[in-house]
C-alpha cells in the first residue's frame, strides 16, 4: 500500500504537466517582468538594457500616480462597501423566508462578462436616452450630470458598476460563513436577553471575523489590479481621470508599445500587492486562527 | 383594576410583540426586496429593449413594453454578423479549458492529498500563491513568449493560459473533498490489485464528481466571460471569442440600441440557463474557496 502511494514516478505523472504550466505561464513571466522593467524596448527590436531607468522613471511620473491614485480609491470603495454587504447578509442569514432565492438574484451580475456589463452600463449612463438620466429628467432635473465624460465624476460612475458586479458574490460568501454559526450560541444569547442587533455585533460578527478577513484582502488585491470595465467603459479617460494602473500598463505596452516601461508598472502593480497583502494579513492576524485561502 | 390588567396584559403584550417583529421583518424583507430590484432591473432593462426599434427605446418610457417585440433584432445580429462564429469559438475554447483544467487540477491534488512525499506541502503553497498574482503583471512576458513560438493568434494560446490561471482556484475548490476521503477507500482498491491508475480514474474521479461539477462550472464561466487575454493574444476577426467579439461588433451598431441588447443578450444567455439549472453548484463553488478557508 505504501510503496504505491509513493511511488515516485506516478507523483511526479500527475504533477508535473500542471506544475510546468503554471510556472511557464505564470512564474516565468513574473520574473521577466522585473527583468523586462530594466530594458528599453519596444516590443520588436532588441532590448537595451538601461538599468533602473524605467523604474526612476516611474518616480515622477504624474500619470501613473494618478492611476495608482485611482486604483487607491477604488480599494477603499470596495473595502467600504464590505459593510454594507455584511448588513444585507446579516439580514439574510436571520429567519427569512426565501433568502435562498434572494441570494441568488444578487449573485446575477457576477455571472456576467465584463464587456457585457460595460456595454449595459454604458447605455445606463447615456447622456440623452439612458435610464439614469431619463429618470433624472422625469423628477425634473435639468441638467443631468454627463457621467462618462465629466472628469469629476466618471471615476465614481465607473465604481457604481463594478460594486453592482461583486456585491453578490460577497454576500454568499458572508451568508454561508453566518450559516455556519452554530445555532446554540445564538440561542443561549437570546435567552440571556441579547437583542437581534447585539447578537449580530457581539457575536456573530467576532465569530466570522477570519472570513472578513479574506474579503478584505480579496477587495483590495481585486481593486488594485482591476481593469475590465474602466478598460471598456472609458479606456481611462477623458483625460485619465478614470486611469488605474492596469488600464495605464496596458496602454503603454499595447498601445504605445513601450514595453520596457510597461513592465516596469507591471512589476511594481505584482510587488505592491505581495506587500499589501502581507501588511494586511498581519494587521489583521491574531494567534488563535490560521486562515489559509 | 389591577386584576383587570392583569388579565388583559398578556394578551395584549404578545399582539404588540407580535405586531412590532412582522413590521420590523416587513422593512428588511423591503430592504432586500430593493437590492433585488438593483441588482435586476438594468437586465430587465436591456431584455426590454433588445426588443424594441430605437423610435421605442428613445420615445417610449424606460421599463415600458415594446408595443411590437422585434424578435428580429436577434435573428439579424446573429446572421448578419459573425455572432455565431464568435459563440462557436466561445464553446471551444472554454470547453478545452474546463476539461484540462479540471483534470490537471485532480490529478494534482490527489498526489498532494493522497500519496506519501516529501516536498507536497511546498508544491500546493506554489499553486496557491497564484491566486493572487494580477494577470497584468504577467501579460508582457505571455505577449513574447506567444509571438516567439508562434501561437500568437492561436487558441492555444488563450486556452493554456486560463488553464494555468484558473488550476490554483480549481485546486483549492477540489482539496477540501480530497482531504475527507477515507483512506479505505485507496487500501481497497490496492487490495483488489488495483494500478494506481486505475484507482484515480475509476474510484476516485467518479467519487469526486459532485466537488468536480462544481470546479468545472465556475471554470465554464470565468473563462467564458474572460476578457484581457482574448483582446491580447487574438488578432483575427475569425478567432475571437464571445466577449471580445461583441465588443467590436457593438462598435458598428453604436446608434442601433435594438441590436446591441439582442447582441449582448445573446452573450450573456448561456450562462444565465447554467445558473438557473446549476445555481446550488455555482454558490457553492464561489463561496467554499473562502469559507472553509
Amino acid at each position: 500500500m505504501n510503496q504505491i502511494m509513493s511511488d515516485k514516478r506516478v507523483i511526479a505523472l500527475y504533477t508535473l504537466p500542471a506544475l510546468l504550466l503554471i510556472s511557464v505561464l505564470i512564474y516565468v513571466p513574473l520574473v521577466l517582468t522585473g527583468y523586462y522593467g530594466l530594458m528599453d524596448w519596444d516590443g520588436i527590436g532588441s532590448m537595451t538594457f538601461i538599468g533602473l531607468e524605467n523604474y526612476a522613471a516611474l518616480i515622477t511620473d504624474g500619470m501613473f500616480w494618478s492611476s495608482a491614485y485611482h486604483s487607491l480609491l477604488l480599494a477603499l470603495f470596495s473595502v467600504g462597501s464590505l459593510v454594507l454587504y455584511l448588513a444585507v447578509s446579516v439580514v439574510l442569514a436571520g429567519n427569512i423566508k426565501g433568502a435562498d432565492l434572494f441570494r441568488k438574484i444578487f449573485l446575477i451580475p457576477m455571472l456576467l462578462s465584463s464587456v457585457a456589463i460595460a456595454q449595459l452600463w454604458m447605455r445606463i449612463y447615456h447622456p440623452t436616452n439612458g435610464v439614469m438620466n431619463r429618470f433624472l429628467a422625469s423628477i425634473g432635473i435639468e441638467n443631468p450630470p454627463l457621467w462618462l465624460s465629466d472628469t469629476s465624476i466618471v471615476l465614481f460612475a465607473i465604481f457604481i458598476p463594478i460594486i453592482w458586479q461583486y456585491a453578490g458574490f460577497y454576500i454568499i460568501i458572508y451568508y454561508a460563513a453566518l450559516k455556519n454559526i452554530p445555532k446554540e450560541l445564538v440561542e443561549a444569547a437570546r435567552i440571556d436577553g441579547a437583542s437581534p442587533l447585539q447578537i449580530a455585533y457581539k457575536i456573530k460578527l467576532p465569530l466570522i471575523s477570519g472570513v472578513i478577513k479574506v474579503t478584505i484582502v480579496l477587495a483590495v488585491i481585486g481593486s488594485l489590479k482591476y481593469f475590465d470595465l474602466i478598460y471598456v467603459m472609458t479606456d481611462g479617460g477623458p483625460n485619465g481621470a478614470s486611469e488605474v494602473m492596469a488600464s495605464y500598463m496596458y496602454k503603454l505596452a499595447f498601445r504605445t508599445n513601450d514595453f520596457g516601461y510597461g513592465s516596469a508598472v507591471g512589476f511594481f502593480l505584482l510587488v505592491l500587492i505581495l506587500i499589501v497583502t502581507y501588511l494586511i494579513r498581519k494587521a489583521t492576524t491574531s494567534k488563535d486562527d490560521s486562515i489559509q485561502y | 383594576m389591577a386584576s383587570n390588567t392583569a388579565a388583559a396584559s398578556p394578551a395584549e403584550e404578545v399582539k404588540t410583540g407580535f405586531l412590532r417583529m412582522s413590521i420590523s421583518k416587513l422593512i428588511l424583507y423591503i430592504i432586500l426586496g430593493i437590492v433585488a430590484v438593483v441588482q435586476i432591473l438594468p437586465l430587465i432593462w436591456l431584455f426590454l429593449f433588445s426588443l424594441k426599434d430605437n423610435q421605442e427605446v428613445f420615445n417610449l418610457p424606460p421599463l415600458a413594453l415594446p408595443s411590437d417585440p422585434q424578435w428580429g433584432n436577434y435573428a439579424r445580429v446573429w446572421t448578419e454578423g459573425n455572432i455565431g462564429l464568435y459563440f462557436f469559438n466561445s464553446v471551444i475554447v472554454t470547453g478545452t479549458s474546463v476539461i484540462l483544467t479540471v483534470l490537471l487540477a485532480s490529478l494534482v491534488t490527489f498526489a498532494i492529498t493522497r500519496m506519501n512525499w516529501k516536498l507536497n506541502k511546498l508544491v500546493l503553497g506554489l499553486f496557491m500563491v497564484g491566486l493572487m498574482i494580477p494577470v497584468h503583471s504577467t501579460l508582457i512576458p505571455l505577449f513574447s513568449f506567444f509571438s516567439s513560438v508562434g501561437l500568437m493568434d492561436h487558441h492555444l494560446s488563450i486556452i493554456l493560459t486560463y488553464t494555468a490561471f484558473n488550476l490554483p482556484l480549481t485546486m483549492m475548490i477540489l482539496l477540501g473533498f480530497y482531504y475527507t476521503l477515507p483512506r479505505e477507500l485507496e487500501e481497497a482498491a490496492v487490495m483488489d490489485g488495483c494500478s494506481i491508475h486505475r484507482m484515480f480514474f475509476r474510484i476516485i474521479l467518479p467519487i469526486t464528481a459532485p466537488v468536480v461539477a462544481t470546479t468545472a462550472i465556475i471554470n465554464m464561466i470565468y473563462n467564458w466571460n474572460e476578457f484581457v487575454f482574448v483582446n491580447t493574444f487574438i488578432s483575427s476577426d475569425s478567432l475571437k471569442t464571445l466577449t471580445v467579439g461583441i465588443q467590436n461588433f457593438i462598435g458598428q451598431y453604436s446608434t442601433d440600441w435594438g441590436a446591441i441588447g439582442a447582441t449582448l443578450v445573446i452573450s450573456m444567455l448561456p450562462i444565465l440557463l447554467a445558473f438557473l439549472i446549476l445555481s446550488n453548484r455555482i454558490v457553492e463553488g464561489m463561496t467554499s474557496g473562502s469559507v472553509k478557508g
